[in-house]
């Protein structure tokens, strides 16, 4: 689950890592007030989105007066951003957050990630900060400077020093960074974090190390123990459709094609859409019905896949296992009887119970059903019917 | 021969009571698993299934001498089940349970590799050697006995590609599941190393996805130390990037763990490479050929 930026600042002001003086605004009529209160004589303001790459999509602006502040909120509340990773339908801005404008000295990159192939915290962290840091990346590699942490002994002070000496920070600035990193590497284990970043971390000339950005994900399976972050989630955020289909237990991704595809299990799902390509069609979305399908699962796999109107033709690979044929089967029935599919539907059923699950569609006699013999068959004949 | 399981392992099962645990239970002692013990505190001194259980592991390991323990217990209860199983001298733990957070499984296999505990999983299907043994929740009957080894981070994608070995004539020597997450126990290369040692095995499969980079891993390590053929496939060649498909560690983050990157590793160390998941069971064919 990922995070805002605003909801991150606040997590670092409650560990004491120092961050701008901020707030959140959600109406631009408290814009002044809040400029306000923060003080100062220039201010950032920030697009809430979960997105990276707000600055370069006109999400972050600077305003020198209290007039601009306002202006610049009013312009951004409402307003729709399309970043590099949001996708051409862009998101909606329902929050501004205005922070103090800081002086900078130096900006630095720091995060903290799974180093899956070391399976332990990797700190991350460049000299060059506030750039895109996956470009650096690809043209200067030797810029980014990588350091384990074995959780064992967790992050000593070793650490930090090789991090700022590898950075060329200056000597005197070594312990406070040293500090900083600390804290943050806290944050991540304390609050079972996929991943955080700072982009940039900045020195200011009053000689503070600040967060001016933050970002955070979080590990979905531990937020049981952490009930408060739990509640940071935005569910304006979330795709609706994969939100709504997990509250069945189904793992939904759309994706471009017109070939819908219900599937058990996420490696055959994922197979079952290459296979599409490899057939020279494209699948329309990721689908997993999970290990514990039912009838009424089923049901709610055809409604969600059909609400995507690219869709063409629907593929049902079903490999029994834990999760048997002829209950699948007896889903897909009661789906024709409760939605309304317009569109050709090709079961494979293979595995467990597959023979009585074949013979309860066979018996059913439904015009658009088209039982397929094998993984590659149903693959060919999803993708013609979709061409129909 | 088979690798790590066979007709004389003895299992006991952690969360032996729970609905999964039993309905999976009573499965594999159909099967003929030697199911020795069960373990569910306050439990112990019942019978489940007709199996002695126990309260703690050490207690069904002293009564028993089993040496692998089958875990159902719910993911907030997996890193204490998995270092418990390890104090108490059990060889390897086999976890079923999906969505265990990354943290504790990071120390739960760190306490185990210090106490020479072999892990699979968590989030896998487990492991089955036709017609032995199977200690984990895959259906049993469309494993055929023979000579492929099977490793795959996917449970249906195993009883899939099993399927089709079974189908062109062929038959498994152990299939293994390694599951689906960011952190897990045994890898490819673990268990390709045991594969090219047992006698019994002349062929195996992998089946990797997006994420990580244990397939990346693996092509190098068969390109020094493996010399039995290899088939692999690749699941998510058309995953989108930074969406994680189904299972937690099956996400491509930023250039990262593409199946490109993985299926391109592999086919430079030598391995078959197919495109298509329907090809898998022709290719083995003709790999043995």
């Amino acid at each position: 689950m990922n995070i805002h930026e605003y909801q991150v600042k606040k997590i670092f002001e409650e560990y004491n890592l120092p961050i701008p003086k901020g707030h959140i605004v959600t109406n631009y009529h408290d814009a002044i007030d809040t400029a306000i209160s923060i003080g100062g004589k220039m201010w950032v303001i920030k697009a809430q989105i979960h997105s990276g790459g707000r600055g370069l999509a006109g999400g972050v602006k600077l305003a020198r007066s209290l007039k601009e502040v306002e202006n610049i909120c009013k312009a951004m509340i409402g307003s729709k951003l399309i970043t590099n990773q949001t996708g051409p339908e862009g998101k909606i801005v329902e929050k501004v957050y205005i922070e103090r404008g800081v002086k900078i000295k130096y900006e630095l990159y720091i995060a903290i990630a799974l180093d899956r192939a070391k399976e332990m915290p990797v700190i991350i962290a460049s000299g060059e900060g506030g750039v895109e840091i996956e470009k650096t990346a690809k043209t200067n590699p030797e810029k980014i400077i990588k350091i384990a942490i074995d959780p064992t002994i967790g992050f000593q002070d070793f650490h930090g020093r090789e991090l700022g000496f590898k950075l060329n920070i200056p000597k005197d600035d070594i312990p406070r960074f040293v500090n900083f990193a600390k804290i943050l590497y806290e944050i991540y284990m304390q609050d079972d974090a996929e991943l955080i970043e700072i982009n940039p971390l900045v020195k200011t000339k009053n000689g503070n190390y600040l967060a001016l950005d933050g970002k955070m994900g979080l590990d979905d399976s531990a937020l049981y123990r952490h009930k408060d972050l739990a509640e940071l989630r935005d569910k304006h955020e979330e795709n609706n459709i994969e939100s709504e289909a997990k509250e069945y237990g189904l793992s939904y991704v759309k994706l471009d094609g017109n070939v819908g595809c219900m599937v058990n299990g996420a490696g055959l799902a994922m197979a079952t859409m290459d296979i599409i390509s490899y057939s020279k069609g494209m699948a329309a979305n990721f689908l997993d019905v999970g290990g514990g399908a039912s009838a009424s699962t089923v049901a709610k796999g055809f409604e969600i896949i059909l609400r995507d109107k690219n869709v063409k033709s629907i593929f049902v690979n079903i490999f029994g296992g834990i999760v048997r044929c002829d209950r699948i089967a007896n889903g897909i029935l009661e789906a024709t009887k409760n939605v309304d599919i317009q569109v050709p539907v090709v079961v494979r059923l293979d595995g467990t119970n597959a023979k009585i699950g074949s013979k309860l569609l066979k018996d059913a006699n439904i015009s658009n059903l088209i039982v397929a013999t094998n993984l590659e068959d149903g693959a060919k004949k999803a993708v013609a019917a979709a061409k129909e | 021969m088979s690798i790590l399981v066979n007709k004389n392992t003895k299992v006991i099962v952690q969360g032996f009571t729970g609905r999964e645990g039993s309905f999976h239970s009573s499965q594999c002692l159909e099967y003929g698993t030697k199911i020795v013990a069960g373990v569910t505190p306050n439990k112990g001194g019942e019978k489940h299934l007709d199996v002695p259980v126990f309260n703690t592991v050490k207690e069904a390991v002293k009564a028993t001498k089993a040496t692998t323990s089958l875990i159902f217990v719910p993911p907030r209860f997996v890193a204490d089940a998995i270092m418990e199983a390890a104090s108490a001298g059990i060889e390897l733990a086999v976890v079923i349970t999906e969505g265990a957070p990354v943290k504790d499984i990071q120390m739960a296999k760190d306490y185990a590799t210090k106490n020479g505990m072999k892990i699979l999983g968590p989030n896998c299907p487990g492991i089955i050697t036709p017609k032995e043994c199977k200690i984990g929740i895959m259906p049993g009957n469309i494993f055929k006995k023979g000579a492929i080894g099977v490793i795959s981070k996917s449970g249906t994608l195993t009883y899939e590609v099993s399927h089709q070995v079974a189908q062109v004539g062929l038959g498994v020597s152990t299939a293994v599941g390694i599951g689906g997450d960011p952190i897990i126990g045994l890898s490819f290369k673990d268990l390709l190393l045991m594969f090219e040692n047992d006698d019994e095995t002349k062929a195996m499969v992998l089946i990797g996805e997006i994420g990580g980079d244990l397939e990346i891993q693996a092509a190098k390590f068969i390109k020094e130390h493996i010399s039995k053929p290899v088939v692999a496939f690749i699941a998510g060649q058309t995953a989108p990037k930074g969406k994680r498909m189904g299972h937690a560690g099956a996400i491509i983050s930023g250039s990262s763990g593409s199946a490109k990157q993985k299926m391109d590793a592999l086919k430079k160390a030598g391995v078959k490479v197919v495109v298509s998941p329907a090809d898998i069971g022709k290719a083995i064919k003709k790999a043995l050929k």
